[in-house]
Order: C-alpha cells, then sequence, then structure tokens
C-alpha cells in the first residue's frame, strides 16, 4: 500500500488531536467538577510504573462512576516522560491551564524537587509518591503529603526483622547510586546495627551499569545481601548473581522496590522465598484492596505494584479528604489540613499523617512464593503503623544531616 | 587471587560482549564514515526480538532465535539505509541526526509493544549450571559469549582479509571515492555493510540477553559503550575494535572494582588519553 505523503501527515496530526490530555469527560450531573491532575512518566526509562500509576487511577474512577463526594471528576494525565525539567513544564500546564485543584505525582524524586518550589508558590495541594527523607523532614512543603512512604521508612522494620528474628549477623547492602538508594541503605544500616548487626560491605552500582559481572565477583561472605535497586535493575542483578551460583550462599532481602509486583511477573522459580518489605503487597488482605487488587488484575492481566498501588492510595486518601470537606474546593488551604488531618482506610491499610506531611501507616514483611501459578509477595508479619522517624526521637533524628551514602557512617567494612 | 582470575574472566565476558556490539558499528563508520547512532538501538531492538521469541515459541533454540533476530534486524537497516540514509548522502550532519532520531523512534516502539518491563532472555538450560574455575563458580555463559566474540571477530576477519568483498570493503574504506572509480558498486556495498553491521548487533542484543535482559533504556546505556570502543581501536579497523572491547572491559571491571567511587569516569579517561594523544585510535587508518 502506498501512502502519499499528505496522508501521513493528515494522519499524524490526527493522532497528535486526540491523543494529549483529553480529560475523562465529566458527568453532567452533579456539583462543580473536580479537577485533578495526574503527573505520570509513560515514556523513557521510568514508563513502566507511569503506566501503572494512571491505570490505577482510571480504575479508581471508573469504579465510582467518576463522582467523588458528589462531584464529577476531571483527571488530567500529562507525561513527564521521567525528565526534571519535563515534569516542571507540565505541572505548570496542570495548575495554569487545566486549572487543577490537586495533584497526584510524579513518581520520581528528581521530578518532585523539581516541582516542589512551584507547587508551594502556587499553593496546590500535592500527594506525592517520590520518597526523598527531607521533602517531610528537613525542608518540609506545606503543600505536600506522603502516602507511600520515605526511602528508609519500609527498610526499618525489614532491619529489625532480620536482625531479630532470624539472627542475621553480617549483611553485604547493593543500591543504585542515588539518593534513593543511598537513603534506604542508610535506613536499612542504622536499624540493623542498633541491633547488633554489621554491615561489612556497601556497593553502589551506578544506575546504568551495563554489567554488574564485576560487582557480584565482590561479594563478601556474609548472611546476607540487601538489594535497594529500583526498576529493572534489582531484577538485572539479581540473575547475574544467581549465575554466579551465590544464591545458596547468600540469602536474599530486598527494599520496598526490589522485587516489586512488576519485576516478579518477569521472573522464575529464581526468586522463591526472596524476602522483601514494603507498604503494600498485592497480597494484602483488607477490604479496600480485595476491590482493587483483583479488578485490576482482572482488567491488565497482571497484579498491581509499588507504583499501581500509590496512585490507588493516594487516590483514596484524597476521596476521604474530599468528603470531609464536603467537596469545597474554594478553600485549597482547607483540602491541605483535611488531608493532613485524614484517617483512612486504604488498600495498603490504615493511613495517617505526621505533622510533616509524611504517613504513619503498616509495613509488611513479605516473602515470594508461589500462588496460582504466578509469583507473589505474601505476607508474612505486619509492622503497624510505621513513622519515618521509626522508634527514634523526632527532634534528635532531625538533627543529623539527611542519610547519604556516608551517614551513618559505616563502622564494621570488612577489607 | 580468586579476586584477580574472577574479575579476569569477567573482563574477558564484557569484552566479549562489547565486540559483539562494537563490530558493526565500527565496519559502518569505517565504510560509510557514518557515526550510525542508530546502533544502541538495534542492539535493544535485537535483544527484544530474541526474548520474545524464546518466551512466545516454547523450546525454540537460543542460537536460532539469535541469528533469527539478527537477519531481522539487518532487513531493517537495509531499509531505513536504502529508504532515508541513502537521500542523504551528500549531507553527513544530516545522516547523523537522522540515526538519532530513528534511534529514538525505535526505542518509542519498543516501548508501546513490549511495555516498560524487562524482559528476560533465558540462558540456554545446558549452560545455566556454573562452571567451575581453579575450584570457584563461574558462570558458564559468560565464557560461550567470551566464545561467540571470537568466532564472529574470526569471521569477520576472514571475510575482509580473503574475500572478494572484503576487499570490496577494504578498498571503499580507504579510499572511496578511487574504489568507485575502478568499479566497485559502492552503493550495493554501503546498503550490505549497513545490513551486516546492524545484523550482528541484533544478534550481539539477543547473545548479551542472558546478561543484560531487554528493557527501556538498554539502547541508550550501549551506545556510548560502542563510541568509546570505536575511538578507542580506530575507526574501520576491526583489529581495533576487538582490542579496543577487551582493554574496555578490563578498565572497567578492575577500574569499578578497584576503585568503585571512579565508576562514572573510568570509561571516558582511556577515550579522552586517546583523544589527545592518538586522534586516529590504536590502530585506526582514518583520523577521526
Amino acid at each position: 500500500m502506498a501512502i502519499s505523503r499528505r496522508t501521513f501527515v493528515k494522519g499524524v496530526s490526527a493522532a497528535a488531536l486526540s491523543s494529549p490530555a483529553s480529560p475523562l469527560l465529566a458527568n453532567a450531573q452533579g456539583g462543580d467538577p473536580i479537577r485533578i491532575g495526574l503527573l505520570a512518566a509513560k515514556t523513557g526509562p521510568l514508563a513502566s510504573g507511569g503506566i501503572d500509576m494512571e491505570r490505577a487511577m482510571q480504575l479508581f474512577l471508573r469504579d465510582r462512576a467518576n463522582m467523588i463526594a458528589g462531584h464529577p471528576i476531571e483527571l488530567t494525565t500529562l507525561d513527564t516522560a521521567g525528565v526534571p525539567a519535563t515534569a516542571r513544564t507540565k505541572a505548570q500546564e496542570l495548575i495554569e491551564k487545566n486549572k487543577i485543584h490537586c495533584l497526584i505525582g510524579p513518581l520520581a524524586a528528581f521530578e518532585a524537587l523539581a516541582i516542589a518550589d512551584y507547587v508551594t508558590q502556587s499553593q496546590t495541594p500535592t500527594i506525592g509518591v517520590a520518597a526523598a527523607e527531607d521533602m517531610t523532614q528537613r525542608q518540609i512543603n506545606p503543600w505536600f503529603v506522603r502516602a507511600t512512604a520515605t526511602s528508609a521508612q519500609c527498610a526499618y522494620p525489614l532491619a529489625e526483622y532480620v536482625a531479630k528474628e532470624l539472627k542475621y549477623g553480617k549483611i553485604v547492602t547493593v543500591a543504585d547510586d542515588f539518593a534513593y538508594g543511598h537513603e534506604m541503605c542508610a535506613g536499612f544500616q542504622r536499624v540493623f546495627e542498633d541491633n547488633g548487626g554489621k554491615i561489612i560491605q556497601k556497593l553502589f552500582p551506578p544506575l546504568t551499569a551495563p554489567d554488574y559481572g564485576s560487582y557480584v565477583a565482590q561479594i563478601k561472605n556474609a548472611d546476607a545481601i540487601f538489594l535497594g535497586t529500583a526498576g529493572s535493575n534489582g531484577f538485572r542483578f539479581l540473575r547475574q548473581f544467581i549465575e554466579y551460583g551465590l544464591k545458596d550462599k547468600l540469602a536474599v532481602i530486598g527494599g520496598m522496590t526490589a522485587l516489586d509486583e512488576s519485576v516478579l511477573r518477569n521472573m522464575g522459580d529464581e526468586a522463591l522465598g526472596i524476602l522483601t518489605t514494603s507498604w503494600y503487597s498485592a497480597e494484602l488482605d483488607n477490604p479496600s484492596n480485595r476491590i482493587f487488587a483483583p479488578a485490576f488484575r482482572k482488567e491488565y492481566k497482571y497484579d498491581p505494584g509499588y507504583y499501581a498501588a500509590s496512585t490507588y492510595v493516594c487516590a483514596e486518601v484524597l476521596e476521604a479528604a474530599l468528603k470531609s470537606i464536603n467537596g469545597k474546593l474554594d478553600d485549597k488551604k482547607a483540602l491541605m489540613d483535611a488531608l493532613h488531618g485524614i484517617k483512612v482506610d486504604t488498600a495498603r491499610g490504615p493511613v495517617a499523617f505526621d505533622d510533616h506531611g509524611d504517613v504513619v501507616g503498616d509495613c509488611y514483611i513479605r516473602k515470594v512464593t508461589r500462588k496460582e501459578g504466578r509469583l507473589v509477595n505474601s505476607v508474612i508479619k505486619t509492622y503497624p503503623n510505621v513513622s519515618q522517624f521509626w522508634t527514634y526521637d523526632k527532634a534528635e533524628f532531625l538533627k543529623n544531616p539527611v542519610y547519604s551514602r556516608d551517614f551513618p557512617p559505616a563502622r564494621n567494612l570488612e577489607n | 587471587m580468586q579476586f584477580w582470575i574472577v574479575q579476569t574472566l569477567n573482563s574477558l565476558s564484557l569484552g566479549g560482549l562489547l565486540f559483539l556490539l562494537a563490530s558493526g558499528f565500527s565496519l559502518i563508520f569505517g565504510l560509510m564514515r557514518l557515526a550510525n547512532l542508530t546502533h544502541g538501538a538495534f542492539f535493544m531492538v535485537g535483544a527484544y526480538f530474541g526474548a520474545v521469541a524464546l518466551r512466545t515459541f516454547d523450546g525454540l533454540n537460543f542460537w536460532v532465535a539469535a541469528v533469527g533476530s539478527g537477519i531481522l534486524v539487518a532487513a531493517i537497516g537495509g531499509l531505513f539505509e536504502r529508504l532515508v540514509l541513502r537521500r542523504l548522502t551528500t549531507n553527513p550532519l544530516g545522516q547523523v541526526l537522522v540515526t538519532l532520531g530513528m534511534s529514538f523512534i525505535i526505542a518509542d516502539a519498543c516501548l508501546v509493544t513490549w511495555g516498560g518491563d524487562p524482559i528476560p532472555v533465558p540462558t540456554p538450560s545446558y549452560l545455566q549450571a556454573p562452571t567451575r574455575v581453579f575450584g570457584f563458580a563461574f558462570p558458564t555463559y559468560r565464557l560461550v559469549v567470551v566464545v561467540c566474540a571470537l568466532v564472529v571477530a574470526f569471521a569477520l576477519y576472514l571475510m575482509l582479509e580473503y574475500t572478494r568483498i572484503g576487499a570490496m570493503i577494504r578498498a571503499g574504506v580507504d579510499d572511496r571515492q578511487m574504489a568507485r572509480a575502478i568499479g566497485i558498486p559502492v552503493s550495493k556495498l554501503f546498503t550490505g555493510v549497513f545490513c551486516l553491521g546492524a545484523g550482528i548487533a541484533g544478534a550481539g542484543g539477543v547473545l548479551g540477553g542472558p546478561v543484560l535482559s531487554a528493557y527501556p533504556g538498554l539502547d541508550a546505556d550501549m551506545l556510548p559503550l560502542a563510541l568509546i570502543v570505536v575511538i578507542l581501536g580506530g575507526v574501520g579497523s576491526l583489529l581495533g575494535a576487538f582490542v579496543g572491547s577487551f582493554i574496555i572491559g578490563f578498565i572497567y571491571t578492575f577500574g569499578t572494582a578497584l576503585f568503585p567511587d571512579l565508576a562514572y569516569i573510568i570509561l571516558f579517561l582511556p577515550m579522552i588519553i586517546v583523544i589527545a594523544f592518538r586522534p586516529r585510535g590504536l590502530f585506526g587508518r582514518l583520523s577521526t
């Protein structure tokens, strides 16, 4: 078939006109529409998570026939491509052009940091997903709440669990070399060493390491290896780790994104038995998740993971806040106060916020098992109401510098 | 002792992988004077073809998947060269920009088609168990990658040195105008070499798959490595690509193991030194 240049141009421009950001059309009845903006990275390296975020949001609205607190919802999803500058532009578009009342997202910390000033300045209530510790610690933003977890929040209970219940004494950490990996490892190390364990080696391969072979070959003899990776990196690292025959020598444990449901569905038996920690599992048995997880699985043929659940929980939190103010949106401050004061049962369990805007909620120790032919993260222990400060005194905690590669210092490294 | 042996084997396997990536790039650059920035995307799309084929057809032979994937990518490369690059022969800058654009298009097409999650390329079952080398375990497949690289290198060497087509390619690399003047069909040769380069990259994607997997961003992770190898080794030189690959393999592996803080620059240091003191690369006959 010959396609003339003109038909081609027509086709492309038609596609271009129809695709960008057409908001889900609001129902005719009901009160004034509530406009929600969702920033998700739907292209680029973070696309997998961003697409899940949008899908979960659409599912949430569909189940409610597009109405929250008696108001129709207009959802606008914009793609940040995982690029901070783009996130900033799209946030501006949502706030100034679409005049949104509330923003959900974006996914990555560097995107969230890029829009933080703008969100404050434009006074837009934001329910974030990004895990950067200081956004709810030393540089708090009155317009930002986070319903998921800080980088280290879920690592604390795992560190205590492996030290106290599994009696691990020595652990090697491997994490992506960026703030998220540094913060998670630091938090893990702090609690693990406070419980008598020793971190004997810390490895931080670059985010785009082509080959983990040289790292895997260095791993010292220990009880376990802690994976603080995100996206496809944990998956690739683990495969190489197994290739080297190390799985019989060291147990594998991981942070909240290391063996996410999105990664598990591409793995095999090699993942069985691995322990991870997170604020969610598709296997959670609570009233909200009994609706969410099966619906998501039915619609998209795979289990919801970290990113899908994060958006769904954000949406549930927003719904509860909107209900508590009867959908009155003239006063953005009132919505923000409602968000801060909220107590709601969500797909992850009960959610409340501390006065820094970070969630206090349950964390789960999960084990990879096989169920109905697919790999799932079965919950083996629940740590209720975990705070971003763990059991430490808040004032003392905040006097320390933010977690990094070198803080807290590792005193037990072996050479 | 174990550290040195294991890391040496690691260096060799990374070097083998890099050669599978860079040899095609070097061939194309040498003959066509074209920095083909689509090369990383060819590698990635090859990995995806292999991963998806192996997942879809149960019992498909791994090596058949690699060769088949190479042929498919070669066909894509051929079409691209004939339909697009050919129109821009007098505009080298335009060619480079078009190859860059094409790599974005391929990357986005992969994302739309196969989603954002990594897809594993399974290691052939008979190569899954680690090999014992001097009493410790080393992944068997990584050793096989080195063998693959040697086989490809040897085959390319035979083709370039002992066949008529090889002689034509060498003539084209040395003096394109003169080759054309004495009746060598440079135009067909261009298409052929472009297909060959793309095909090696595509097959390399599958062969590298058990180590790297197929994931969005693989193209961008691999392209700079190809550039570094070729700049270090010298453009248009098979020997250069070969030696360059293994040098980079050693520098990267030992660099990240011994000086982890230098992980980000360790790859670029040798390249900068070579550009500064020997712009044509270690074995290049052309000036970059």
